[in-house]
């Protein structure tokens, strides 16, 4: 009987282990572990175009994150991308005139929603719109418009090369 | 007096092992409700192929951890890319290394003690000792074991994996002078729970399955001698290491 007594506890220590190792990988090194426990509201943006902005994207101000992306959809009368953003409950004084943008961390990082505060005395709420938004920049739409600019300058003079670069950089 | 022509002998042979191993998976399965009646022994088999395993699993885990810390810690400063170690090591452990590495590992403790102690126990006819006294082998030796695998692989992964974060985070943090937030805040950000973590589970119970089973059926189909139980043991090896790398690309393109 005690020799099955310490099978026993060494199978129960190691079924315990394994499971406690389960529970670290799943909680600690995922994204699990930026779930905010506590509770959160939504605030929706209207942008032209959201670039690689991802679900979860983080959503930050002046740097640091304060809730992230929930969803990100096709408005289909306006064609307009609706990004919906939920923020922790603790942010609860976002002025309701500031502006959203996307941005990439770093060069070739991830997207991010930066929210700009502005100066309002009324504050966002649940279910309300940003109204100011500014696109994700697209790095090949700017080195496009770069090198169209070039080439035209070089075939037809100043003239032309003053005026915005031709329509064919639309996407 | 065998119609199939010499060239073909070994393929007809491969195609009949094949078979064989086939056909003992349905028996072992069929046999796994009647195995719940020794429920006992399948905990003696979950220690003794997960617990006892615990040792090589943890060391290996953490080298292997401390390894691909120093590696790619050399190769992503190539890039200026040092920032991105806790996540590089997290998702190719969680999604290759661990599982294949543990099931490597799994077939060479724990398969080849599988094979040699079933091998023996036909050897030395205690199988069919077994069934004269009405106790079915397959549902008393084997399927403790086959299901003993199952349960014991996927946990055996995950320590592995956490092992694994853990020498990476002394290689990176600790000696090489990484942030120890931007190691973890990076990882965390890029590495989810379903596709990741439950995803190597997934594929470590299915190697827990293919690992056991072979190691069994090389077992309990042996030829009775010493040589017989040493070749089957040699072969249990060999078997789970193809079939683990196998599946793994397979269930790789499926899960991906």
């Amino acid at each position: 009987m005690a020799q099955r007594q310490s099978f026993q506890i060494g199978t129960g220590a190691f079924i315990v282990l394994g499971f406690a190792a389960l529970g670290y990988l799943a909680t600690q090194t995922t994204s699990l572990a930026n779930y905010r426990q506590g509770a959160s509201y939504d605030i929706k943006a209207r942008f032209t175009n959201v670039g690689q902005l991802k679900l979860r994207a983080p959503v930050k101000v002046a740097g640091v994150r304060i809730g992230s992306v929930s969803e990100v959809k096709l408005e289909p009368d306006k064609l307009d991308a609706l990004v919906t953003m939920s923020i922790d409950k603790r942010f609860n004084k976002i002025p309701d005139d500031s502006a959203a943008s996307i941005f990439t961390s770093g060069l070739l990082g991830d997207q991010y929603v930066a929210l700009n505060p502005g100066g309002s005395p009324d504050v966002l709420k649940n279910g309300d719109e940003v109204v100011l938004t500014q696109s994700s920049m697209q790095l090949e739409e700017l080195i496009g418009k770069y090198l169209v600019g070039q080439g035209d300058a070089g075939k037809t003079g100043d003239k032309k090369a003053e005026s915005p670069p031709p329509s064919n950089d639309k996407k | 007096m065998n119609a199939t022509p010499r060239a073909l002998s070994p393929l007809t042979s491969g195609l009949a092992q094949i078979g064989a191993c086939g056909i003992f998976l349905l028996q072992t399965l069929r046999a796994l409700p009647r195995s719940l009646r020794y429920l006992r022994e399948t905990v003696r088999q979950v220690f003794f192929v997960g617990a006892m395993s615990l040792v090589i699993i943890m060391t290996c885990g953490l080298f292997v951890g401390m390894v691909l810390g120093l590696q790619l810690y050399h190769t992503l400063s190539i890039f200026g890319g040092t920032a991105a170690l806790g996540t590089v090591v997290a998702l190719s452990l969680y999604r290759e290394l661990g599982p294949v590495v543990t099931a490597l590992l799994f077939a060479g403790r724990a398969g080849t003690s599988i094979t040699a102690e079933i091998g023996l126990m036909r050897a030395t006819d205690q199988l069919d000792a077994m069934e004269m006294m009405a106790v079915d082998p397959m549902a008393y030796v084997v399927a403790p074991r086959f299901l003993a695998g199952i349960i014991a692989m996927p946990l055996l992964a995950c320590t592995f994996n956490a092992l694994g974060i853990l020498g990476a985070h002394l290689v990176g943090v600790a000696w090489l002078g990484l942030d120890n937030g931007t190691f973890w805040s990076n990882m965390t950000a890029n590495v989810d729970v379903w596709d990741d973590v439950i995803n190597g589970v997934w594929k470590s119970t299915a190697f827990g399955a293919v690992c056991t089973l072979i190691a069994t059926f090389q077992g309990y189909t042996t030829p009775p001698t010493s040589e017989g139980v040493a070749y089957a043991t040699t072969r249990t090896v060999v078997f789970s290491s193809i079939a683990t790398l196998a599946i793994d690309f397979v269930m790789t393109a499926f899960l991906m």
